[in-house]
């Protein structure tokens, strides 16, 4: 159950909570050892997340812990609900406000409704919902698995011959992934309500050929890749989440970092793995 | 220390146990053995690596070198499941209770019946109910941890430690911070199953009056070794002055 080290020096250096002002020593030493110390830190922090893979791989498998994953379900999706639609329409209503300018300048107002549900179902759903939920829920793990860690509860789970990957990992990366496709449709369709209502202000519409307009276009590759964003996106703050929680040390201040570093870490990765994944899906599926 | 050296006479036996921290040596090369129905007490300053020992033997930890048999069995090199068949005979009560937070005080004692017995829902909920009497806690099994106070937890903890009917007990300060009424029962409580079930445990504590009650041999944990091993009697007529003012001061306590 060893995980690897202390508060690395690259994860210090993005979460400016835990950030520690080093003594003033001769410029050029400094970088290079603050390069070095980054380095090192990266390189552990991926060995140790890698090695938490493993172990979570194999942890999944009967007997499954059905009660806690449905707890987590709970937890993550539907307590995320009321923020993660929130959030789709805040970005429904600013899309419709500046694609609808830019529209009628180009004398293309008749895509509008196409352009916000189709921005919306590939883009702005899924990132708005994963960030929204590693906000919310990456804090969650990240401190509820810190503040078990540090008061003995992940030892008394493995004293009890319960394996804890089992029991509290799993349960909330696979309830991050069951979750965020449904929360991300959520988001979608929030955002597209608000858009149309947005839209319909300025020009009335009924919501029925703003849908039909919109979707005019839509396809099934369309909706799939995003609905996979999303599940990696789960997995990502899930696993990042329960990571940063299970490797905390040194009592309360431990429990702060392990939650502010899962925020920070699982907002950046899921912001970096979109750009892979977009790469990944124009490839496989060409407009 | 007249013990049977055969491995199936002891309960836990622990050779040459070293772990480290860092550039800290916390055991360095501890020699133990508890023989089958026996109660060791390990006795020892704050930071001397009793709680860091316990763990060890439950696999909790990995030692750096040494080894440790439950029942015969070297547990160090073990893999997971096999760990996890030797965990299941062994209760373990942690220092600071150790209750699962989310859930509550029924729920964390029917944790481990949950997962490893075929107990229908309501022959778990009688075992429940007989393992919070026990410990005197029948009345608060809906409350969550958060609302109980730390003589409550350990309380809940033991009773937890002891759901699965173990053959060994590891407790890590079962009285401490406990006022001296409730430090009492639990001590009664250890002596009862000490009678009934013929357990074998290792009690880490501070508190003599536990340690006269309790223990069959004690043994005293001093920067890393084992200092002295014998019964009380032995340890008081020991001509070491650390034994003897450990033993002086603590009885003050």
């Amino acid at each position: 159950m060893k995980q690897s080290s202390q508060a690395t020096g690259w994860q210090s250096a993005l979460a400016p909570a835990s950030a520690e002002t080093s003594p003033k020593a001769v410029p050029g030493q400094a970088t290079i050892e603050g390069v070095r110390k980054l380095l090192i830190g990266a390189l552990e922090w991926f060995g140790g997340i890698s090695e938490f893979c493993r172990r979570l791989v194999k942890a999944v498998g009967p007997p499954f812990e059905v009660r806690e994953l449905l707890r987590q379900m709970d937890e993550i999706g539907a307590k995320s609900l009321p923020l993660v639609a929130l959030a789709g329409a805040a970005i429904g209503v600013v899309l419709s406000l500046h694609t609808r300018d830019s529209l009628i300048r180009f004398g293309a107002k008749s895509l509008l409704p196409a352009l916000i549900i189709m921005s919306l179902v590939k883009e702005s759903g899924p990132i708005i919902t994963a960030l929204v939920v590693s906000g919310r829920v990456g804090a969650g793990i990240g401190a509820e698995l810190g503040s078990m860690k540090v008061t003995e509860q992940i030892d008394a789970i493995e004293a009890s011959a319960v394996n804890p990957y089992k029991f509290l990992v799993a349960t909330r990366v696979v309830a991050c992934m069951l979750m965020l496709p449904l929360l991300s449709m959520v988001a979608c369709f929030s955002g597209i309500v608000a858009g149309w209502a947005t839209n319909a202000l300025a020009e009335p519409m009924s919501f029925k050929l703003f849908l039909n307009q919109g979707l005019g276009q839509a396809r099934l590759s369309d909706l799939l890749p995003s609905t996979f964003k999303a599940v990696v996106f789960g997995f990502i703050i899930g696993l990042i989440g329960c990571y940063q929680g299970m490797r905390a040390k040194g009592g309360t201040e431990g429990v702060g970092r392990a939650s502010t570093s899962a925020v920070v870490l699982s907002s950046l990765f899921v912001i970096l793995a979109d750009v892979v994944l977009v790469r990944i899906i124009i490839t496989l599926f060409p407009q | 220390m007249n013990m049977e050296k055969d491995g199936h006479n002891s309960a836990i036996r622990v050779q040459g146990l070293s772990k480290s921290f860092g550039e800290q040596k916390v055991l360095d090369g501890v020699d133990l053995e508890v023989a089958k129905g026996e109660t060791l007490t390990v006795l020892g300053r704050s930071g001397t690596g009793k709680s860091v020992m316990l763990k060890l033997v439950i696999g909790l930890q990995k030692p750096d070198s040494g080894e440790i048999e439950i029942d015969g069995e070297e547990i160090t090199k073990m893999q997971l499941d096999e760990l996890n068949r030797i965990r299941k005979r062994v209760g373990f009560l942690f220092q600071g209770a150790a209750l699962y937070d989310s859930l509550t005080v029924e729920e964390n004692v029917a944790f481990p019946l949950r997962r490893h017995t075929d107990m229908t829902d309501s022959d778990r909920g009688d075992r429940v109910d007989e393992l919070l009497s026990r410990v005197g806690m029948a009345e608060d099994r809906k409350k969550m941890p958060a609302d109980v106070s730390g003589g409550m937890k350990k309380r809940v903890g033991l009773a937890r430690a002891l759901a699965l009917d173990p053959e060994i007990l590891l407790l890590d300060e079962p009285t401490a911070g406990l006022d001296p009424i409730t430090a009492n029962e639990i001590i009664e409580l250890i002596r009862e199953l000490q009678g009934e079930r013929k357990i074998s445990s290792i009690v880490v504590t501070h508190d003599m009056r536990s340690v006269e009650k309790v223990a069959d041999r004690i043994a005293l944990l001093n920067e890393g070794r084992i200092l002295i091993e014998g019964t009380l009697g032995d340890l008081r007529q020991s001509d070491d002055p650390l034994v003897s003012k450990f033993i002086d001061e603590q009885k003050e306590v």
